[in-house]
């Protein structure tokens, strides 16, 4: 969908009256219609967006998370609300870390349940008041949330069908070469504007004065 | 309770059954936890995953040019949409649209893909409910279909075809007159699959009333595609959200009246006879022109020109090794994939690899509707409720 600023203009007004002071909403002409909370206030916007007449906001599309280290509080929630009446989007982002529980928004809308058991699997937030909180995609008894930027791509441990234990047997990754990654991040992106030792050379204004 | 106690001839406790992961009707490797109480379902506990390879942790690390193939591993039914959708996304970051010709060959394609996926379902739900013979008439279409896709991309089913900027090459010669002759022929298909399960007396004793939706139900539980349509909602992103430019073709959206799967059912035989609408109208208003945006930052030279140009050779270089780089931001793209909405969330930190790429399958939020529409039902209504909702494990589990 190629949204007009005339439609993400409307939605951004939509949302920011619903929204009151719990959060604030910023419109981005790619990224679309983005309201950041904070955890304690989710479930208050939520409601909000769901129950205003403007946005309707009824369906939850997507409950997911994302790892930025470097951040003080490091994952953010996101979630992606839909309003199929008005044909409206918004994405609401809350933080939180390892150590801070989001309330639940499954009373809210059902659907979230899995999709935040997903957010639990694979980067470790806790969600408080969750009915049934247990990891969803990774196998019976795993240790660790995949997804999270410091868990390394190749997992901790591997596993394979022992014949002599006749079972499952799981140990250590062991890879027979190293894990190759490439730095993209090249100089070859064009020189800078000032050579070193440009800043010795004579303005060419005074240069000619004498 | 103690041990004692004495219970009357009959009368037993409830259990739990284990359904999946090597049910051929689980479609894959579902397994269900049910928790009966006799022949009736109190609890389903679906437990996913065993199909889980970690797309989303793997995005990460790739190109953006080397992650689409990944999306033709989700949903290995319907490719293509998938593609699309990745590409659309990036394209939005980039800043790029792709000429007419090439967003022409997507709909195109991804109607073919509708079709790819619809008979898919539908036969093999038939197969689920006890029809046998569905199964083996569409299988011969599909091998059309996947004909199609091999004469483009050279693949039958992983085709990487549809690329950021436009589809990877142009149409070969005579595939037009190709997929419009079997376009032709393809709704006496139809006909004949609904002449076998439409009236069937056992097809739609396994499937009325079944597994039934309400509106309300159908939007709480974030149902999307012929799901929620089947549950009376017209709600299409092709029409609502248009992409690729399909506000310009004109084709209807079935809906269902009761939202159970038998409704489930026709709306995917209609949705099918109105893609072949839209193949035509794309066969007969195929725009000329490029398929690739004209962007040597975006999209590699032609071959011819690299066997010339040295900067061509060195674009092409850069790009299959190092990639393009993305502006920083993200974006959700969604489009109508044939199961429902299928979307990808994408952040871009501004190098050449995704910082995060979350792929929202529409299946794993049907599959997680189960647990409400099969409480109370019988436990043979588990394959029929399975297999109107239209399940791939591929994307359920990423």
């Amino acid at each position: 969908m190629t949204t007009t600023n005339d439609q993400l203009a409307s939605c951004l007004t939509a949302v920011t009256a619903a929204l009151g002071s719990m959060g604030t909403a910023q419109a981005l002409p790619v990224a679309g219609v983005i309201v950041h909370t904070t955890r304690d206030n989710i479930i208050n916007v939520l409601t909000a967006l769901r129950d205003a007449p403007a946005c309707q906001f009824t369906q939850i599309i997507d409950v997911c998370g994302a790892d930025y280290p470097e951040r003080l509080e490091r994952f953010d929630v996101v979630y992606h609300l839909l309003s199929m009446n008005l044909n409206l989007r918004v994405r609401v982002k809350i933080t939180a870390t390892e150590s801070t529980p989001v309330p639940s928004i499954t009373d809210l809308h059902p659907c979230a349940n899995w999709l935040e058991r997903e957010v639990w699997d694979m980067y470790g937030v806790y969600f408080t008041g969750h009915p049934d909180l247990r990891r969803i995609l990774t196998d019976y008894g795993f240790d660790g949330h995949p997804l999270r930027k410091d868990f390394p791509l190749t997992g901790y441990v591997e596993m394979r069908y022992d014949e002599e234990q006749k079972r499952v047997v799981y140990e250590p990754v062991k890879l027979p070469q190293d894990f190759r990654t490439f730095d993209f991040l090249s100089p070859w992106e064009g020189m800078p504007r000032v050579l070193p030792g440009d800043e010795k050379a004579v303005p060419p204004a005074k240069q000619g004065g004498a | 309770m103690s041990e004692t106690t004495t219970r009357s001839a009959g009368e037993i406790e409830n259990y739990t059954i284990n359904f999946g992961p090597q049910h051929p009707a689980a479609h894959g490797v579902l397994r269900l936890v049910l928790e009966m109480d006799g022949e009736v379902i109190d609890r389903v506990d679906p437990h996913i995953g065993l199909l889980h390879r970690g797309t989303e942790k793997l995005i990460e690390y790739k190109t953006y040019l080397q992650a689409i193939p990944y999306f033709d591993r989700l949903d290995y039914v319907s490719p293509m949409n998938q593609e699309q959708t990745f590409a659309i996304a990036i394209e939005r970051l980039l800043g790029v649209t792709p000429p007419p010709r090439a967003q022409c060959i997507r709909v195109l394609f991804g109607e073919l893909t509708r079709i790819l996926n619809h008979i898919m379902n539908i036969a093999s739900y038939a197969m689920d409910v006890g029809a046998m013979t569905p199964f083996l008439w569409t299988f011969e279409e599909r091998e059309k279909i996947m004909g199609f896709y091999d004469e483009v991309c050279g693949a039958r089913m992983h085709a990487n075809y549809i690329r950021p900027g436009g589809v990877n090459q142009d149409l070969p010669p005579g595939l037009t007159d190709r997929i419009a002759m079997w376009a032709e022929g393809y709704p006496k298909i139809i006909d004949d699959l609904e002449a076998l399960l439409t009236d069937n007396r056992i097809f739609k004793q396994r499937t009325v009333d079944i597994g039934i939706v309400s509106k309300e139900q159908a939007i709480a539980w974030g149902f999307t595609g012929p799901n929620i349509r089947a549950s009376g909602l017209a709600w299409d992103l092709r029409k609502s959200q248009p992409y690729d430019g399909y506000e310009n073709y004109e084709f209807d959206i079935p809906i269902g009246k009761h939202g159970d799967c038998y409704d489930r059912y026709l709306v995917r035989v209609e949705e099918m006879r109105q893609s072949v609408k839209i193949i035509n109208q794309c066969l007969s208003k195929m725009p000329s022109g490029p398929v690739r945006v004209n962007d040597r930052k975006v999209m590699a030279p032609p071959r011819g020109e690299m066997k010339t140009s040295m900067e061509a050779l060195i674009h092409h270089f850069k790009l299959y090794t190092e990639g393009f780089k993305v502006p920083e931001g993200e974006v959700y793209a969604c489009t109508e994939a044939p199961k429902g909405e299928f979307g990808v969330y994408l952040v871009s930190d501004g190098t050449n690899k995704p910082y995060r790429c979350r792929i929202r399958a529409p299946g794993f939020v049907h599959l997680e509707g189960m647990d409400a529409m099969l409480r109370g039902h019988m436990l043979a209504d588990v394959p029929a409720v399975l297999g109107s909702i239209d399940i791939v494990f591929g994307e359920v589990d990423r």
